[in-house]
């Protein structure tokens, strides 16, 4: 039923995407491991939001983007044409930069997710609520107000509501776009401390402008620019021992 | 520098010349408005009477046969131009691109439609029901009628209830997995509900108060009640202009205020229907 069950780890051959004629990924070749957090930096404009999308396939909403490449998860091709893509998608969740919780109640968001997939028993649902409510670690503050508008809360509550409500749909990948950007430092260290419990049962990839995050939650970096992937190694190697001249550069913010 | 307050300085005079201008406006706007409405009221409400509002005709005027009318003609109306109007929008927003040749060619055709005086629109239904389809003035073919005329109002308010739900929503929704359809009708369309019943009840003020095409589709017989939608009828608009018309200034002046009434509760009713809806989706804060 579920051919991405169990499957955590991402290979990406000669990536090549263009929107129109504009060539936005240049021949990007990754292999993201299992199980740990890998970032993606560089300038704003080089191709990070743009990569991760190709990994759940929302740039398929996007008109004129076209995709060249080999792209998988475990053994399975997720651009191949009997690809289930809200399969996919259930298996490879998404949280973006600004929190965007469904108008409608705290429980009502997280249960989309299990909804769409068939699940209506009250009582399974309540366990799904409740597990994946406690794994963003927002449990305590909801558990009082689960009826109440998603919108009421703040924005720091509510994008640890979207991180679970992502959690809800049982997802073996996570792909974060700069989550903590629109948060204060509060809500952001309760965020990395989590992607340090999560990636305990599944893999991370964090797109992050904040240097000191992707070295503190990290366990691999790439460093973008303008459309290429420049490096990718060990969070630790990025970030002390370069290999490429730019990446030293922009990791010591002497980049334009 | 250029001093930036010495414009403002030097044209006080004409500033304050615009201030007043436009706060007298305003005032005989809103003068003109109550007006209208004390007038009607004064004049009408101590004319409504039991018999008035639910007699029987052949005793004394009755708008009976004019309230059933009204209440057919807004059934028929918005059974059909709801759900072909909101399809419409959905199919313009969700499955076309919304910058695309045909949602502008369509853009145009709807302003251009709800721009047409309802007289015209009257004559086509006249043309096509009363004449080509051999029905006679009916209730159905002047429901019809009305249906065409707030078809493009409907299409076009329920378009702009869409494009206003935040892109995020959507991308938020497809990221968990869920198609199209679900997001559509789970998401997009809740949290448009608000604007679209608006759109709706406006659109049944515009039915209620419509005269011109009424006359030309479904008769004006005010006396009897319509045996069934393929009779002829009248509505409280056409009541108005028949008891005027035929030296029954009372009752016409009564009819306004039960007019009246009716679309001042419709407003409020869709402003009220407006915030619940947006309680409930939780947008307000
Ligand atoms: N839908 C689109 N159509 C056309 N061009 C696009 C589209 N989305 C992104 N681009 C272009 O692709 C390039 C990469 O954009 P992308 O959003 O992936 O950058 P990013 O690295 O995520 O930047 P940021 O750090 O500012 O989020 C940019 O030059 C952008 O203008
Ligand atoms: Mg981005």
């Amino acid at each position: 039923m579920n051919p991405f069950q169990g499957k955590m780890n991402i290979s990406v051959k000669d990536c090549n995407l263009y929107y129109g004629d504009f060539h936005a990924l240049k021949n990007i070749n990754i292999e993201i491991p299992e199980k740990k957090v890998t970032a993606f930096i560089g300038p704003s404009g080089c191709g990070k939001s743009t990569f991760l999308k190709t990994l759940n396939r929302m740039n398929d909403l996007v008109e004129d983007c076209r995709i060249e490449g080999e792209y998988k998860i475990g053994d399975v091709d997720i651009y191949a044409k009997d690809t289930d893509i809200n399969m996919l998608r259930k298996n490879v969740g998404m949280v973006f930069q600004k929190p965007n919780p469904f108008p409608m109640s705290i429980y009502d968001n997280i249960a989309f997710a299990p909804r769409t997939f068939g699940i209506t028993k009250k009582s399974e649902l309540d366990e799904i609520v409740e597990l994946s409510l406690r794994r963003a670690s927002i449990w305590d503050e909801v558990k009082d107000r689960l009826k109440k508008s998603a919108l009421g809360m703040s924005g720091g509550q509510q994008q640890r509501l979207c991180i679970a409500r992502s959690l809800a749909a049982d997802p073996q990948i996570l792909l974060m776009d700069e989550p903590t950007s629109a948060l204060d430092p509060i809500s952001t260290g309760k965020i990395e401390e989590l992607m340090d419990e999560l990636k305990k049962d599944l893999t991370i990839v964090i797109v992050t402008h904040n240097m000191q995050q992707a070295a503190r939650i990290a366990d691999k970096t790439a460093f973008f620019l303008l459309g290429e992937l420049v490096e990718y190694d060990d969070t630790d190697v990025i970030f002390t021992s370069p290999k490429d001249e730019k990446t030293e550069r922009y990791i010591t913010g002497r980049f334009g | 520098m250029k001093n930036l307050n010495s414009a403002g300085n030097g044209n006080r005079k004409l500033f304050f010349a615009l201030r007043i201008f436009c706060t007298v406006a305003l005032g005989v706007s809103l003068l003109c408005l109550l007006a209208v409405v004390a007038y009607v009221l004064i004049n009408g409400v101590t004319k409504i009477s039991g018999d008035l509002l639910f007699g029987d005709y052949s005793v004394s005027p009755s708008i009976l046969p004019a309230i059933i009318g009204t209440l057919q003609l807004v059934g028929i109306s918005i059974l059909i131009a709801v759900p072909i109007g909101v399809a419409s929008a959905i199919f313009l927003v969700e499955y076309t691109n919304n910058k695309g040749r045909l949602m502008r060619v369509i853009q145009v055709a709807t302003e251009t439609l709800a721009g047409i005086p309802s007289i015209v629109y009257g004559l086509f239904g006249y043309l096509i029901f009363v004449v080509a389809f051999g029905w006679g003035y009916s209730m159905l073919g002047g429901g019809i009628t009305l249906a065409i005329m707030i078809l493009p109002t409907i299409v076009r308010s329920t378009q702009e209830s869409l494009v206003a739900v935040q892109g995020g929503l959507r991308e938020g929704a497809y990221a968990l997995g869920a198609s199209k359809v679900r997001t559509i009708f789970k998401i997009v369309l809740p949290s448009a509900a608000g604007g679209i019943v608006t759109a709706i009840i406006l659109a049944i003020g515009r039915v209620v108060s419509e005269s011109a095409v009424l006359i030309l589709t479904i008769g004006m017989v005010v006396k009897d009640i319509p045996a069934s939608l393929m009779s002829p009828g009248t509505s409280l608009a056409l009541d108005i202009y028949y008891f005027a018309s035929h030296g029954y200034p009372d009752e016409a002046a009564a009819t306004a205020v039960v007019l009246l009434v009716f679309v001042i509760c419709l407003n409020l009713l869709a402003g009220a229907l407006g915030k619940i809806i947006k309680k409930s989706t939780g947008e307000t804060k």
